[in-house]
């Protein structure tokens, strides 16, 4: 987003005098207070207009704090849990025990790396079979001893490739889906940064889904449905609003239970402000849903996902204009 | 051309063929053969013995004890929850896939007897959008789950897909957690779900319902994974062995229970169900 190249080199100028000022005599905070203010309204422009494709590209910015954040801050005593038993440990995927507000709670999260040798070990946040492996034992070991279930969700989508393949990724996003439909422990889910397709959805079959105000999530990428779709790069911002991607849209469409707001510019901007804010949601939902005997609980995720979808009882045969395809479809 | 001939199905447009032809052409050994007679091989083709597509209703007869069944597919259409267009509405595609397969979208529920087993099944019909799966076709597949509890009696999921329907976003994705969902519900009423894999079962569909069977079975010459080779490529640029993702790799890694003739496939579900349907 070259707008917000721009706020950031006017953000590092004033940065800049403020040290001249601090360095001798000069006053220049006349000078400093003109440009903030400046900077200010900017920035409240930028982001009041934002279109969903710069959403995106807030959701994908490195600079965005990432789970491991999250669970500094949000959390405490996290107590990390390795391994699928299996093949491996998935880096992409983290798992494990920590306390939300005093509550012991099993923590799943999807990891992005920062630098290209993070990414390295994390596969930049697209979990393998051996991940959503993970993340299943860690789940039904939340369910044995009644933990609650935190799953935050920033993945581009699951590793595609053929190690992947071999090792059913299919398989194990199916075998995560309907582990967490009949899980007999509370389940929130937050989509803080990037909810790429199956690979989030394998950790989001929640009694609540919340997602961050500049977070996005969507059944195919922007670059993938303007391939696919429009057959067209150059098509993606249009694919983007087509896919009603962002939170606000998802709120408005039903599909998700709350949006919680970022400071101007994106949670990296301000962090400890969208940490409290996420830490305060999770506990006000943590306490609602823990209100619920199991049978309720379980209940109503099922009615949530069984009730997912939209669709309208068809015309009856005579009713639909059969020559014209462009005419048969507008009642 | 060498991709080509693993690939054991081969893509032909019905329509386009005009009815009163009584020949077509194989795509896969040029050969003209008697429509008539690919018919009533189960579309295979008489000549070299590569699959045509069936269509969803001709799948359903094909299994059908006499071919008779009872359609049960709930009369819904989608409703383009996010008045989705690219280079073409939503509501436009649908309207000629309508038209063109004569459903009203990609999946068919029948009630029915395999060797006087009664079983629900749904059938998927590529001709449809790719099969792929948006609220209709979810709906559908959880339909036809409640019916199978309600009758006590096996699912069957006759799976031929792309994946999820994309013109329907999230609510698409969706239907994967919904019809694991449902099927979490059918597992605990101990009824047997036997889901079977045809060319092709890829993306969401692989990665939700069609993987989750208690037997999974493919249909010989299916296509089986998540991502395919063009996402691969796009995304991580990995070589792939020319065997990736065919009904052989995905017997070789574990994916699936067994590989099916579709000459066959009626036979070895009768079998199957012989041995997981509990009797009283």
């Amino acid at each position: 987003m070259s707008d917000e190249r721009t706020l950031d080199l006017l953000e590092s100028k004033i940065e800049e005098l403020r040290q001249l000022d601090s360095l001798d005599g000069m006053d220049l905070s006349g000078e400093i207070a003109k440009l903030e203010s400046k900077l200010a309204d900017l920035r409240r422009e930028l982001y009041a207009n934002l279109t969903d494709w710069e959403r995106v590209r807030i959701a994908r910015n490195p600079k965005r704090p990432y789970s491991l954040d999250y669970i500094g801050a949000v959390f405490s005593d996290f107590y990390e849990l390795h391994g699928d038993r299996m093949s491996g440990d998935d880096r992409a995927l983290l798992t494990g025990m920590a306390r939300l507000d005093g509550r012991p709670v099993m923590i799943v999260a999807q990891q992005k790396g920062r630098s290209t040798e993070e990414n390295q070990e994390r596969f930049f946040g697209m979990p393998r079979p051996q991940g959503y492996r993970k993340a299943i034992r860690a789940m039904r070991l939340a369910e044995r001893f009644g933990l609650p279930v935190i799953s935050l969700i920033d993945t581009p989508g699951a590793y595609p490739g053929l190690e992947s393949e071999e090792k059913n990724i299919g398989g194990a996003i199916a075998e995560s889906l309907s582990t967490m439909a009949r899980l007999q422990v509370p389940i929130i889910s937050v989509v803080i940064g990037e909810g790429g397709s199956g690979g989030a959805l394998a950790i989001g079959v929640a009694d609540r889904l919340l997602m961050l105000e500049n977070a996005t999530y969507s059944v195919i990428t922007p670059e993938g449905a303007a391939a696919i779709l429009w057959k067209d790069k150059e098509r993606v911002p249009d694919a983007a609003a087509a896919l009603n991607l962002t939170a606000p849209h998802l709120l408005e469409l039903g599909l998700i239970d709350r949006v919680i707001d970022e400071p101007l510019g994106g949670a990296h901007k301000d962090f400890p402000s969208t940490a409290n804010a996420l830490r305060d949601e999770l506990v006000s939902q943590l306490d609602e849903l823990q209100q619920l005997s199991v049978e309720d609980l379980v209940g109503a995720r099922y009615a949530r996902y069984r009730n997912a979808g939209r669709v309208r009882q068809a015309p009856e045969p005579g009713e639909e204009p059969a020559e014209d395809p462009s005419e048969s479809e507008d009642e | 051309m060498s991709i080509f001939k693993d690939r054991q199905y081969v893509r032909v447009n019905v329509e386009r063929e005009s009815d009163d032809s009584l020949w077509m052409k194989c795509k896969s050994c040029g050969e003209l053969v008697f429509k008539r007679r690919v018919r009533e091989n189960n579309n295979i083709c008489p000549s070299c013995g590569d699959y045509f597509f069936l269509t969803a209703a001709e799948r359903l007869a094909s299994l059908s004890d006499n071919e008779a069944y009872e359609d049960i597919t709930q009369r819904i259409v989608s409703d383009d929850p996010l008045g989705f267009s690219d280079r073409k509405a939503y509501t436009e595609r649908l309207a000629e896939a309508r038209k063109n397969t004569g459903m009203e979208d990609a999946i068919l529920v029948g009630r029915t007897h395999i060797e006087e087993h009664p079983v629900i099944i749904a059938v998927m019909d590529f001709r449809f959008v790719g099969g792929s799966m948006g609220s209709v076709v979810g709906e559908q597949i959880c339909h036809a789950i409640e019916a199978a509890i309600s009758d006590q009696c096996p699912f069957v999921l006759i799976a031929s897909s792309g994946g999820a329907r994309l013109q329907e976003g999230m609510f698409s994705l969706l239907q994967m957690a919904k019809t694991a969902a449902a099927r979490g519900k059918l597992a605990e009423e101990r009824l047997p779900f036997i889901s079977v894999m045809t060319y092709p079962t890829s993306g969401g569909v692989q990665a939700s319902i069609a993987s989750l069977g208690d037997i999974i079975i493919a249909e010989k010459g299916a296509m089986i994974g998540f991502a395919g080779r063009r996402v691969i490529r796009d995304t991580i640029a990995e070589e792939l062995p020319p065997h990736f993702q065919t009904d052989a790799f995905a017997l070789e890694h574990g994916l699936i229970d067994r590989v099916v003739g579709r000459e066959g496939l009626r036979d070895e579900l009768a079998s199957l169900l012989g041995f997981l349907v509990i009797s009283t």
